[in-house]
């Protein structure tokens, strides 16, 4: 019966993946079909024009170079911003903790036209039109949240005990930041700053109204789809696929090896311990 | 907040309240709250700003009525305003796709919390980030592909003799249901995964050593321990989808209006942004209604939420 089940429950897990994966296989796959139109079916013989096309496409150049700049500058705010408010709420109790938590948590509850308009009409009211500083102000209101959340988790494993050491030995309060808090937190802002990066350029809601006239990514490709849809969209999601897989996949195996060098200093230390109170 | 001044010093503190408020106060609260004041302003010409024309009113937000159509509600034929039928539609069907990601979900969070082997977990957990990492608007053009009227599933379907003749996927609301799951499902998957985890597997054996049936240990063990999960998950999806504009506007036809696409015509056809404002507003308010009836019905806190 039990032996049953699992085979069930594999064979789900199965399908689900070939349901998630499925879709952008055909997607990828599109770009290279020499058909006028973005499918697999009927397949017209392979073809490179769609990856030229999109080489030669201008807008293209510069709605990515936006993109970029716009992820950028969302990092560079975002995360000292995020980092300073997990330090600020970590440091305070009671009441006054759990209404800052919840406004820190809010935004990304919000939804993303809510903020493109707000942001939009906010600075309007002091003559600042749209354009991309919009966005990047827009998208740091809810991207700080989720850089707040992950240094706010890898506080708890903080000893403030080595603060509380530096500073009785005569540190200053920034060397005590620099040196001892801040170190402790880099990998959670490192993963702050890559995931800052990514919903950046992922987002769609809150430039599209902030955005003024300027193009990103996604905007582009949405206006795209919606007026001349040619397999060029395909191509360039095949490479963006392919770029955000090569990405995932490094910050995946350095993450391994980082914890395995991790793991073998902490086992190296407690054979140290072990040890020393053998001998 | 002593605390923090011993430690940090003066500087330091005050740079991390200027960096929170700037944050909480410049990027989120105040925005907010202009949005909330425009949208009971009039929408005139920039010279009659603060003359006898500019006075708050509820103007703005009495235009969700107005233009009615037809309406049938189980069988109740009935007129309706159209961007009410929008705004209740879209609520509807996604609160519709919410359970859908939710029956999808279960098994699978249950299969990857406690049936597989932990050794294999990593490289199933990068196999299902892979779409995760994809942005959505690709997500969502991919079912586009598939949909089209000449599309891949047309064909396999003509070719193995279950339909006759091409079927038109794109029209009504199914394929942006079908766009919305496919794109927020994981967002189900993985607080559901991460809140059955934490379930000990010997309550479990317990519960199958007592007698019960493989549903009632699901129903009376296994559920109840999942409940931040799901209100976590149900609250991504759901805000996601009523929030979407990208897969309503792409997969959605002339029959699939959604209440975003209502605001963006709104703001950018109509450029009125004061209406465009009080129906973000609305927007808003059905949100957070939603999120605290989560809260309230699977007894959570926010901060579960945000896990």
């Amino acid at each position: 019966m039990n032996q049953n089940r699992n085979i069930l429950f594999h064979l789900y897990m199965g399908l689900f993946l070939v349901y998630l994966l499925v879709p952008l296989l055909v997607m990828g796959g599109a770009a290279f079909n020499a058909s006028k139109l973005p499918t697999i079916i009927p397949w017209r013989g392979w073809t490179d024009e769609w990856f030229v096309a999109l080489w030669n496409d201008n807008r293209i150049w510069i709605a990515f170079r936006n993109t970029i700049l716009v992820a950028i500058a969302v990092v560079l705010i975002a995360v000292p911003i995020g980092t300073a408010a997990a330090i600020l709420i970590n440091s305070i109790s009671g009441r006054v903790r759990a209404i800052l938590y919840g406004m820190m948590v809010a935004p990304i509850l919000i939804p993303g036209v809510v903020i493109g308009i707000s942001t939009l009409l906010f600075w309007n009211y002091f003559s600042i039109g749209s354009g991309l500083h919009l966005s990047v102000l827009g998208q740091v209101s809810y991207i700080a949240s989720f850089v707040m959340l992950l240094v706010l988790a890898r506080l708890q494993s903080f000893d403030a005990g080595l603060e509380e050491a530096a500073l009785d030995l005569g540190a200053t309060h920034a060397q005590v930041m620099r040196r001892i808090l801040l170190p402790h937190l880099y990998p959670a802002i490192g993963a702050g700053a890559a995931i800052s990066f990514f919903q950046s350029i992922e987002n769609f809601n809150v430039t599209l109204f902030t955005r003024g006239g300027a193009d990103t990514l996604t905007v582009y490709v949405f206006s795209k789809v919606r007026s001349g849809i040619t397999p060029t969209i395909n191509a360039l999601a095949l490479l963006l696929i392919i770029f955000t897989l090569g990405l995932a996949i490094w910050y995946e195996i350095s993450r391994r090896r980082r914890e395995r060098i991790e793991r073998a200093r902490e086992d190296e230390g407690r054979r140290a311990e072990a040890a020393v109170l053998t001998s | 907040m002593q605390d923090l001044l011993r430690r940090y010093g003066i500087a330091l503190t005050w740079l991390c309240i200027g960096l929170t408020f700037f944050w909480l106060v410049i990027l989120v609260v105040l925005p907010n709250f202009t949005m909330l004041e425009s949208s009971f302003r009039p929408y005139i010409a920039q010279s009659e700003i603060g003359g006898p024309l500019d006075f708050y009113s509820l103007g703005n937000y009495m235009k969700i009525f107005g233009n009615e159509v037809d309406f049938s509600f189980f069988g109740y034929d009935f007129k309706m305003p159209v961007r009410v039928k929008v705004f209740y539609l879209t609520i509807v069907y996604s609160a519709l796709v919410t359970v859908i990601t939710f029956v999808m979900s279960y098994p699978l969070a249950y299969y990857l919390a406690k049936i597989v082997s932990p050794k294999s977990l990593p490289t199933l957990f990068l196999l299902l980030f892979v779409p995760l990492w994809v942005s959505e608007i690709l997500r969502s053009f991919a079912w586009w592909i598939i949909l089209a009227l000449k599309g891949p599933l047309n064909v396999i379907l003509l070719w193995l003799g279950i339909i006759d003749t091409e079927i038109r996927w794109i029209s009504g609301f199914s394929p942006v249901v079908v766009g919305l799951v496919y794109t927020y499902v994981l967002f189900m998957v993985f607080p559901l995964y991460n809140s059955m985890q934490s379930l000990d597997s010997n309550q479990i054996e317990a519960a199958e050593d007592l007698g019960s049936p493989w549903w009632r240990t699901h129903w009376r063990v296994i559920l109840p321990h999942a409940k931040p999960g799901i209100a976590s998950g149900a609250v991504m999806v759901f805000m996601l989808s009523a929030g979407s504009l990208l897969v309503p506007s792409l997969l959605g036809s002339t029959t699939s209006g959604w209440f975003t696409q209502t605001i963006q015509g709104i703001m950018m056809d109509g450029q009125d942004w004061n209406t465009g404002a009080a129906f973000a507003f609305m927007l808003l308010l059905v949100c957070t209604i939603f999120v605290s009836l989560m809260m309230r019905v699977f007894g959570v806190k926010l901060s579960d939420i945000a896990k």
